[in-house]
């Protein structure tokens, strides 16, 4: 009987020994250079796979940082704190890019004429594909809020007919401006101090027919302006954040009241105030 | 063997013997992997691929060490040791040589060590007395079976993710009504059972 125990044992003891061996050489054979660091950056991420990023997941946005490809202050779930850790494991400092914020060019809504009635499927995007949309001006916010939903961090509102952001709120992962199916959502840098809040390519002329808040490209703010900072390009104007230091003396003459300081919903009364 | 032996072989482990919706083996992997198609195909292929390398291997270790030894009461043991090390080389080999589909089927290659499917496969054909050919033939065929049954059913829960049903059926209930269905429809080939 023993003899028969001994056999057994001896016989998968050694079938397991070649095994173990044949693994041990394969291992060396089919042996994949990961970098460890790639592993210490996924455990710093949340691990949600939330996409904000830009790229598949946490670990494909970890391998994507150690290559190089990607900015360690790109997590946008993991904010500073996930930034300082991956920078320190790379070895380098963080990124000290501004953070970015989603903004609405649109003060219209409720002071935009309508072409019709729109009692359709409550989103912008299928509103949007009635007739061009219910909203007389092309470049008009909807307010059906499909950026609402499309938000993960309550950052985006409809307020007064137009989406509002809530710049404390937003994180800046543009999901709201994908999303958006007139496009009219951008990122700017969150410390921006002033925005034009109107999206509109039309003349003037027709501008003024639909829309009480919209940019006729009078072209007054580029006047005023000391710095170069704003350009009034295809009846708009813009203001570009890399000049613009925030002086505020092209809101005082917009006679339109939509260029404004920081986010403040725009409404008919704080409009009418401004332009005063 | 013959071609009439090759086919008929190869129509009872596809379809009239299909390892998950008759026999009810490897039901793991068949409900893990298979919400999208292309993911499911992937650990089709790499099942089938295990199960034909499985085949092979315990088919060699049970005639040339386990029955000279008389150790057959061993046979399930050594079919296990002798899968997971096989599912262990394959697991590198993908990760070295095909890194895509490595990724594609990530935490679910492993549940392959563990898969009754394999182990079934070695044990039917010991217990049906098959050669070394019609052992592998079984082997990739039973994997054919395999990779059929999960491709089906993961187009089918692609198309019921924009159904409506009940509330209290999403997930997993659903998936197992599904595979209900899909397995009582396969019951329907025991009709070609007329080679044996």
């Amino acid at each position: 009987m023993w003899i028969e125990i001994l056999k057994a044992a001896l016989t998968l003891g050694a079938l397991g020994l070649i095994m173990g061996v044949l693994l041990a050489v394969a291992s060396r054979i089919f042996a994949v250079h990961t970098d460890e660091r790639v592993e210490q950056i996924a455990a710093l991420l949340p691990g949600a796979n939330c996409g904000g990023c830009g790229f598949a997941g946490c670990s494909a946005y970890a391998s994507a940082v150690v290559r190089g490809e990607a900015s360690p202050s790109a997590c946008v779930a993991g904010g500073a704190a996930a930034a300082q850790g991956i920078a320190k494991i790379l070895g380098v400092d963080v990124d000290t890019r501004e953070r970015r914020v989603a903004h609405v060019y649109c003060s219209g809504g409720d002071v935009t004429a309508r072409r019709f009635q729109y009692t359709g499927v409550q989103s912008c995007f299928a509103a949007s594909r009635v007739a061009n949309g219910p909203v007389e001006c092309t470049f008009a916010c909807l307010g059906f809020g499909d950026c609402v939903k499309s938000c993960a961090f309550d950052a985006i509102h409809i307020e007064a007919g137009h989406a509002f952001v809530d710049r404390d709120r937003c994180t800046g992962c543009g999901k709201c401006a994908s999303t958006c199916p007139r496009k009219i959502i951008g990122l700017i840098p969150a410390a921006a101090p002033i925005s034009v809040n109107c999206s509109s390519r039309d003349r003037g002329a027709f501008v003024r027919s639909v829309c009480e808040a919209g940019c006729i490209g009078c072209t007054l703010c580029v006047k005023k302006c000391e710095h170069d900072a704003i350009h009034v390009v295809d009846n708009l104007a813009r203001i570009d954040y890399e000049k613009c230091v925030g002086c505020g003396e092209c809101l005082k003459v917009c006679p339109r009241g939509i260029i404004r300081e920081e986010e403040i919903l725009i409404t008919a009364a704080s409009r009418a105030e401004a332009a005063l | 063997m013959s071609l009439t032996e090759f086919f008929s072989l190869s129509l009872t482990a596809i379809l009239i013997e299909n390892f998950v919706l008759i026999k009810f083996l490897g039901i793991c992997p068949f409900l893990g992997v298979s919400k999208k198609v292309s993911t499911a195909a992937g650990m089709g292929i790499a099942v089938t691929f295990v199960m034909a390398m499985a085949s092979a291997l315990t088919y060699v270790v049970n005639t040339y060490l386990l029955v000279p030894f008389d150790l057959q009461y061993m046979q399930t043991l050594a079919f296990i040791l002798l899968i997971a090390a096989l599912v262990q080389l394959v697991e590198m080999f993908l990760q070295k040589s095909v890194p895509a589909l490595y990724q594609a089927l990530g935490i679910y290659l492993p549940l392959i060590t563990t898969n009754c499917a394999v182990l079934g496969v070695a044990i039917l054909n010991v217990d049906n007395g098959y050669n070394f050919i019609q052992s592998v033939t079984y082997g990739a065929m039973s994997g054919v079976g395999f990779l059929l049954a999960i491709v089906i059913f993961a187009s089918v829960r692609e198309r019921i993710a924009f159904c409506e049903y009940p509330k209290c059926f999403d997930g997993f209930p659903i998936a197992l009504v599904t595979a209900a269905l899909l397995s009582m429809a396969f019951m329907g080939f025991q009709g070609l059972n007329i080679f044996g």
